[in-house]
């Protein structure tokens, strides 16, 4: 396998400004039919809710940020939008993936100067801060960034700004899990 | 006349359909663009890939242009559209755990359902991640609730915020993307020239 810089040899991916008037002809789409954004980390929200009611509702009840998303009628937080949406998102990753020839074997992607657990702590510390921080912040790259700052929302822009800047900000300190 | 849904055009269980036909061409379109790897995606801190920003700002410019041009036509109700209410304290940090987590873990949420599901264990890690902060957040929320809700600004717009008409705004950003595109394209080949570890997969 070739490790050397290949920046010639052409990857199998769509033209980004392709991939990019396609994503936001959905987001027009979605916008025109139901009003709303895309949305990543609602689906997640939505399992943690229902599985936290599932084995103790009585605490789940007693917290008021599950009971905001606990149905008055009693039925299920996951006949929702956002969960359909997320299983969406997995088996259209995995068909895109199919086509191209990426769908493959279970694999781990790093940095050839980082060992396979290094990577998977800094994927698992990442997904929990991105957990913690989509919450705050009303929404993630999907639903508040992009959605939001398409739809005019000030909060919107707030969070893309952020997320790029601090990660800008914070680069250098993480480089060798990267380059 | 849109939007369909809330103004009922569409009705009954359709918007599943709809919310999972959506939620397809999202991933198909992430993965598809590159987004399953991580690599890929971090290279827009490092300067040897810019594909993040290319696709986000086309994106986001075709969006805006298109929702104005829709809204012009009298094809789509404004008023009727969810603008994400700005809760300024919450979303502050908010932003800056995401940004913390995008740069250590590589990826975010949409992106990380698409790694996993071409079979990458990262991937799967990540999202595991998410859920668990999830369940931190809610399950601490007492302790923060206040924060959570303070300095709320309502519905408010970029173009409400600044002073100026939405058009404006979208102008603007047609404007940085086209700026971005070029500078990160020149900085992309010169960092390119000096890494010999990064390979396309």
């Amino acid at each position: 396998m070739n490790t050397k810089l290949s920046s010639k040899r052409k990857p199998n991916y769509i033209n980004p400004y392709f991939g990019g008037v396609l994503l936001g002809l959905l987001l027009l789409t979605i916008f025109y039919v139901a009003g709303r954004g895309l949305s990543a980390t609602g689906g997640l929200k939505l399992i943690v809710v229902t599985l936290v009611d599932k084995i103790a509702p009585e605490h789940a009840e007693n917290n008021a940020y599950y009971r905001m998303f606990l149905p008055k009628d009693g039925s299920s937080p996951l006949s929702n939008w956002l969960v359909f949406g997320a299983l969406g998102t997995f088996f259209g990753g995995m068909l895109s993936g199919a086509i191209s020839g990426r769908l493959g074997k279970l694999r781990i992607e790093k940095s050839p100067k980082i060992s396979n657990t290094t990577r998977l702590i800094a994927a698992g510390v990442g997904g929990i801060l991105f957990g913690i921080g989509s919450q705050f912040g009303r929404g993630c790259s999907s639903g508040a960034a992009l959605s939001g700052t398409s739809a005019f929302s000030f909060g919107g822009l707030i969070i893309m700004a952020l997320m790029f800047g601090v990660g800008y900000v914070f680069a250098y300190f993480f480089r060798k899990l990267w380059i | 006349m849109g939007p369909l849904i809330p103004l009922e055009i569409i009705t009954g269980h359709w918007d599943f359909v709809i919310a999972l036909l959506i939620g397809g061409a999202f991933g198909y379109i992430l993965e598809a663009s590159g987004f399953s790897s991580s690599r890929m995606i971090a290279g827009v801190f490092y300067g040897y890939n810019f594909v993040v920003l290319r696709v986000f700002f086309t994106a986001m410019i075709v969006a805006m242009v298109g929702y104005l041009y829709f809204s012009y036509m009298g094809w789509i109700d404004m008023s009727l559209v969810f603008v994400l209410p700005t809760y300024l304290n919450s979303m502050l940090f908010g932003g800056f755990l995401m940004g913390l987590g995008f740069v250590i873990g590589g990826f975010c949420p949409g992106t990380s359902y698409t790694a996993a599901a071409i079979g990458k264990i990262d991937g799967v890690v990540f999202a595991g991640g998410v859920l668990l902060g999830i369940f931190i957040f809610s399950e601490l929320f007492p302790f923060y609730e206040d924060f959570y809700v303070a300095n709320n600004l309502g519905n408010v717009t970029i173009g409400e915020m600044i002073g100026v008409s939405n058009e404006v705004v979208a102008f603007a950003f047609v404007v940085i993307a086209i700026v971005a595109f070029y500078v990160t394209s020149i900085i992309e080949k010169k960092v390119r020239k000096n890494m010999t570890e990064y390979k396309f997969e």
